[in-house]
This record gives C-alpha cells, structure tokens and sequence, in this order.
C-alpha cells in the first residue's frame, strides 16, 4: 500500500536517511522503533509531504507522491505534538477539517464521544492541556475513515482511561484490514498492537520482519526483552565500526 | 484554495492588531485633513508618512504572522490540499488585511472631506507597497528557521529601500553631476519600489519642477502614458518576484 524506494534525507551535513526501502501493506500493523533522532519522524514526515526527500520516491497506493496532494485525504496522521491554530474552537477545528475533505460525507466520531470532546467543543485550543489536545489529534486521525493511519507517540501525555480507549480503538481499525504505523517508545504498547516490527538505527533498517520472526531471531519470547537485545546488538554493531575505523 | 483563504482570513481579520492599523490609518488621515484645506498638499502629507509606514508595517506584520501561523501552515500540509495553495492563503490573507486597512483608514476621511484623482493613485500605491514589502517578508520567512532572523531580514529590506538607497542615489547623482545622468536615475528608480511610488505620485501632484532639471526629464517621461504603463509594469514586476520566488521556496521546504 504505501512503498519506499530509495529515499534519502539529509539536514544539512546530518544523514537522516540513508536509501531507505521499506514495503507497508494493507491490513498489518507496522512499529517503528528505533533510538531518539533516528529518522523515524522524518520518515512520517516524508511519508505525508511534510520534508522533501532528496533522492528517492514513495507510492502510496499505486501513486507517486511527488506533486501529488490527493494521496492525503486516505491517511489518518496524528503528530507527536499536535500543534493547532491557537484561537480557533474544537468544534471549527474539526469544522474546517471535514471542510478540507469534501468527498468524504461520513464522519467516525467515535472517538470524540469516549474522550468527551464533544462537551468542550467551544473551548479555544490554547486553553487545552496537551493531553488533551492528544485527544484532538486522535479524534482528527480516525475520524476520516482514511485506509491508512500513522500515529507518531499516539499515547505520549494521555491519561491511563484514554491510553486504554486509544488502544482499543486502533485494534478495531486493526482488524478491519487498515494499515497502521505507529512509532513509540512504550514497548509493551507496541507489543500488544503491532505484528510487524521495523527497527531503524542510524538512517539504516537494522531488522525489519513480523514479530514472532523478531522473537524467534533474538531468542527471546517476551517482546520488551527482544527488542532490548536488538538494540544491544546495534549498538555492538557500532562499536565494531568505530574499532574498524581506529584499525 | 478559498476554503483555505477564508480560514486564514477569519484568523486574521480576529487578531487586534488589524483593528489597531485601520484605527492608526484613520488618526493620521484625519489629523492630515485637518491641517490643510489643499488637496494636493493633503496628498502629498499622506504620501510622506505611507511611504515611510507602510512598508514597514508590511514586513514587520507579514514576517510575525507568517511565523505565528506556522501550526496552521504544518496542520494544513498534511492535509489533502496543494502547498501552493496553503502559501498563497497565507499571503493573500496578509496582503487583504493590509490593503483594506488601508482602503478604510484612507478611504473614510476621503468620502467625509472630498478627494480628487491623486488620492485614489495614493491608494493604488499603499497597496502596491504593501504587497511588494509582505512578499519581500514572506521570502525572507521562507529562507530561514527563525523568527528573529527573518524579522531582522525584513526590516533591512525596509530599511535598505527607505533610506539608504535615496542616500546612494544623492551620492550618485551629486558626485557625478558633471555628466547628463537622466536615464540612469530613471532606471535607479525603477529598482527601488519605494522611489517608483513617490515618483508616480509626484508626478501624478504636478510639482516635479521642484526637482530641478531631472525633474523636467521625469516629468517628461512620466507624464506621458507610455512611461505610466512602463512604470506600472515595473511595480507590477516588484509585486510579483518576491511572492513568486518565496512560492517556490516554500514548495521545497522542509516542516
């Protein structure tokens, strides 16, 4: 559903992303991981036309995305701060929204329930807290019914009730054959809402396979402790580089 | 794209900082009005403090608002629309809010206490003014990362046409007075957009013998309707480099 071919990133001298290729299909759910700074929010960002790869291209749906803008309206995107127009309402905000995406006529509104937003509908958004504000950005994430979501920290700054209400809402889209990517450095989170496992160290995919294949490969069968064990061994990976580079 | 607009708009036209210009326009329009019975020395008041104001004001507002709507600029790229649309919303709005606080601050005091032709040119060039200056501040956001540097971009732009180019072309025209220099000050006029508005206008005031003998030769070649079109072009051309190229810079950048 969505194909990475090729992409590099750079920030000035800094490599983000060094030819990355990656393969999201439909109806899995993707974790991204990898450490602080490893490009996963740029690959998120590249993947919605936020920062412009320098080399490379991604098919979302059998589209390029260069100077493409339509590809959007199918994907559900909750940042890791969700930053708003400071004096607009809840309620224009999810106006101007459904306003932008015209074609689209039915509204999952689900979330808006459960997390109570409908009571502050007139609340300007500088007044909100950040979780609740989190709460906004999911309600604005599913509420398209996009066949794609990309959740960056979803749970970062939600209370446990909504943490709980978030998961189980994911799980559902899950299960009704969307195509989730979510990064987060909650790990049993991850554990319970994700089958394929994407590690990213340093601009490189260091593993990327289901997770049972991840467990089975490390060794280990609790999923917490197979990714510590991933990191260790990236992290000897590096060490074994620099050793080189002393030689 | 008016979706977009009106959205970016309605924010604006909120903000208080567009009530205080229109209500700042109408102060001085008024307070110039009252001084004088003349029109056209009312014109020309008027002319002196926009040439000044306005610019300023242009780039200062345009760069801080350009900044401040940074969430809304990121939370509308991820959303199904074009990038070029979400600039031009941003700009368009700016340069709305601009000119109407002109039309009405200006606009008022003229229905109450009459106003001839060269007002209405007076209009025209507040507007062209503050949509050169927003473009040039919208470049210089575009260009950089912080806020602070952009705004010290601006202002030098403002600066730089204010005042330091008069003072390179007095040093010019003066130093070299010896030869006939008429149509390269014409041509350094038509790199300063600032100087071509004052130009228009006093050519438009009929007191262009005032400047002596370059005057005469502006005169003559402003007067005419092929030099009006000329210099109309040429601010047309001010107007659209700046908005043009900072589009294309946004259409690359990174948020």
């Amino acid at each position: 559903m969505i194909s990475v071919r090729n992409i590099s990133k750079k920030f000035g001298k800094l490599e983000v992303l060094r030819e990355f290729n990656l393969e999201f299909e439909a109806g899995k759910s993707y974790a991204l991981m990898g450490p602080n700074g490893s490009g996963k929010t740029t690959l998120i960002k590249i993947i919605l036309g936020m920062v412009i790869p320098n080399k490379g291209d991604i098919i979302v749906q059998g589209d390029s995305i260069k100077n493409n803008f339509k590809y959007r309206s199918n994907i559900g995107y909750m940042p890791q701060i969700g930053r708003y127009p400071d004096n607009m309402k809840i309620g224009q905000l999810f106006r101007m929204m459904q306003d932008m995406r015209p074609e689209i006529k039915e509204y999952d509104l689900e979330l808006i329930g459960t997390f109570g937003l409908d009571q502050m509908m007139e609340k300007p958004m500088h007044t909100l807290s950040g979780g609740t504000r989190q709460k906004v950005s999911a309600a604005l994430a599913f509420m398209f019914n996009a066949d794609i979501l990309i959740l960056d920290e979803p749970t970062a700054g939600l209370d446990p009730m909504a943490v709980e209400t978030l998961k189980n809402k994911i799980k559902k889209e899950r299960d009704s054959g969307k195509l989730i990517l979510i990064t987060s450095h909650i790990l049993s989170e991850l554990d319970e809402l994700t089958d394929q496992a994407i590690y990213i160290y340093e601009g490189d995919i260091f593993f990327n396979d289901s997770v049972d294949a991840l467990k089975e490969t490390t060794g280990e069968d609790r999923f917490t402790t197979a990714i510590a064990r991933l990191m260790e061994w990236s992290l000897k990976k590096k060490q074994h580089k620099t050793e080189m580079s002393h030689v | 794209m008016f979706k977009l607009l009106k959205y970016s708009l309605y924010d604006i036209l909120k903000s208080r900082f567009a009530i205080l210009y229109t209500i700042f326009m109408v102060l001085v329009a008024v307070s110039i009005y009252q001084v004088s019975e003349d029109l056209a020395k009312v014109s020309l008041s008027l002319l002196n403090i926009m040439l000044m104001i306005v610019p300023l004001i242009a780039a200062v507002f345009a760069t801080t608002h350009f900044f401040n709507n940074l969430e809304f600029t990121e939370l509308m790229l991820a959303q199904p629309v074009k990038r070029r649309n979400v600039f031009l919303s941003q700009i368009l709005a700016v340069i709305i809010m601009l000119s109407a606080a002109i039309l009405i601050g200006f606009g008022i005091p003229m229905l109450l206490w009459g106003a001839d032709e060269s007002i209405l040119i007076l209009l025209a060039i507040g507007i062209a003014l503050s949509i050169v200056f927003a473009g040039l501040a919208f470049l210089a956001s575009v260009l950089t990362r912080d806020k602070a540097k952009a705004i010290g971009i601006s202002l030098s732009f403002w600066i730089y046409f204010s005042l330091i180019y008069d003072g390179f072309v007095l040093y010019l025209i003066y130093s070299l007075s010896d030869y006939p220099l008429e149509k390269t000050t014409l041509s350094l006029v038509f790199l300063n957009p600032v100087d071509l508005g004052r130009i228009i206008m006093l050519m438009k005031l009929d007191i262009s013998a005032l400047m002596g003998y370059t005057g005469a030769f502006f005169q003559n070649f402003f007067g005419s309707a092929k030099g009006m079109l000329l210099s109309s072009s040429i601010m047309l051309l001010w107007i659209s480099w700046p908005i043009a190229t900072a589009m294309r810079i946004f259409k690359r950048k990174d948020f």
